[in-house]
């Protein structure tokens, strides 16, 4: 039996063209830098880390990868130490290629198109008021550990039909999968096991007692030849929403409010014209794209005139694509009314985020709600902002002043 | 001057970001997938000429085209 319990150690980087790693601290703080540095040196570079591993640094070189299920599989979706055995029904759809990608993404859009976000919208601006109202009287706040974390998890709780209560449990899960479970398998698969373990006994209950929510959608879900779905199938999918529609949202708010706090001129302008923040919101989505992906190189190709082999993977950073300045004029400036704006923070191709038009939503109503209430804030200078490691990047640790105590 | 135009979304390119629908929301319409398609037989009305371009530059998947006809 190997020994899973032991975390690789990754040496520093010195050669970023050739040896990348996005595990290493200094990615980690301020990975726009290096993004360029990669970007000037070729449209894909490659990395001996992670069993091999390509990074397209292009926002053309991220679409064609992303439009090319042929030579891409979604099969593995993180960059990680190890390649284990592909698990059956890991998160679909995220983890299925075509042709059986298809059926199971259509089995979730209509639970989260535009109209169906309309409606959890009040439900939102009451979390993020009752969340505000946990600290407003203080003066100082985590707003990444009190405010931006619990957006997403209580919306996704409440489309689910889980208890918000189970708020931390959820929140370690994913922590140990996206972000230890890069580097430990045995994080991962214990966490997988937990979230598994913790969906089937709520599949059980609504076998007796049938809800209004996204589990018993799925259970009662038929496949295109009219079948239910298989449990797996059902549990892969419970576990992609919840892994999902956590920390993504939860990092692209942290990162909003990272920016105002320190912009005090966009601060000033959203709060004058509150129609702005939508726009607004697209633009802090391309800036600070909080997703990458990955994908595997099943069959040889070229891409941007780069070969690549197979059995690599790729990171297929969204993220750096939005800085692409061949794509976007003044790729590094926050520019919050930015007209157009053809960013990738929700991917391209057929794996589109599900979740979109509710991170959007909450994108918006988090930012609206804590601009109405807290106006003015700043970065606080005796605190350290801290960020997560890998495949979602967003502040872990956010001191913010605001008020009396500014 | 003003040409009549003409709003399509390529349905095969389409991946559902709904942009083009949420900037313009008189010319688009979603299926239940939400997945956009024209509303009507995608005539651009006078004076919705600019959210037309605008859903047109911000769709990530560059499925909209504006015909001038």
């Amino acid at each position: 039996m190997s020994d899973v319990s032991q975390p690789a150690a990754h040496p520093p980087v010195t050669d970023w063209v050739n040896d990348f790693d996005h595990t290493d601290p200094q990615w980690t703080d301020d990975p726009f830098p290096i993004w360029e540095e990669l970007r000037a040196a070729s449209p894909v570079v490659h990395t001996e880390r992670f069993l091999g591993c390509y990074m397209p640094t292009t926002y053309e070189a991220v679409r064609e990868i992303a439009n090319d299920t042929e030579h891409f599989s979604s099969r593995r979706i993180i960059v990680r130490d190890v390649r284990p055995e592909i698990a059956r029904n890991a998160a679909p759809p995220i983890t299925s290629d075509p042709p059986v990608h298809k059926p199971a993404k259509q089995l979730l859009l209509p639970p989260f198109t535009p109209d169906a976000m309309k409606k959890l919208e009040p439900r939102m601006r009451a979390i993020c008021n009752e969340l505000i109202d946990g600290f407003i009287a203080d003066g100082k706040v985590d707003a990444a550990a009190r405010y931006s974390k619990y957006i997403p998890v209580q919306a996704i709780a409440h489309m689910l039909g889980i208890p918000e209560s189970d708020s931390d449990l959820f929140i370690n899960w994913i922590h140990m999968i996206l972000e230890l479970g890069i580097k430990d398998e045995s994080k991962l698969l214990q966490a997988v096991q937990e979230m598994s373990d913790y969906f089937r006994a709520h599949i059980e209950e609504r076998r007796s007692k049938p809800t209004d929510d996204l589990i018993s959608y799925l259970m009662n879900a038929k496949d295109k030849e009219g079948q239910p779905l298989e449990e797996s199938h059902v549990l892969g999918s419970l576990r992609l929403l919840l892994i999902a529609g956590i920390d993504t949202t939860w990092s692209a708010i942290g990162s909003s409010l990272w920016h105002l706090a320190r912009t005090p001129a966009d601060r000033e302008r959203l709060i004058a014209e509150p129609s702005l923040i939508p726009t607004a919101v697209e633009e802090l989505l391309r800036a600070y794209s909080p997703v990458t992906m990955a994908r595997e190189v099943v069959k040889e190709t070229t891409i941007s005139g780069c070969p690549v082999k197979t059995g690599n993977m790729v990171l297929l950073s969204f993220p750096a694509a939005n800085r692409d300045p061949k794509m976007f004029p003044d790729a590094d400036k926050v520019v919050i009314d930015r007209r157009e704006n053809r960013h990738a923070a929700f991917g391209l191709g057929i794996h589109r985020c599900v979740g979109s038009n509710l991170a959007r939503m909450e994108m918006q109503v988090a930012l609206e709600e804590w601009l109405k209430r807290i106006p003015d804030f700043v970065l606080d200078p005796a605190g350290t902002v801290t960020w997560s490691q890998g495949t979602v990047r967003g502040p872990r640790q956010l001191p913010i002043l605001f008020g009396r105590a500014m | 001057m003003a040409e009549r135009l003409k709003v399509h979304v390529d349905p095969d390119k389409c991946q559902g970001h709904a942009r083009c629908k949420a900037l313009a929301p008189e010319l688009f319409e979603l299926d239940e997938y939400g997945n956009a398609h024209a509303a009507g037989d995608g005539t651009v009305p006078p004076g919705l000429e600019d959210k037309a371009w605008l859903a047109k530059s911000n769709c990530p998947e560059i499925a909209i085209d504006v015909i001038e006809e």
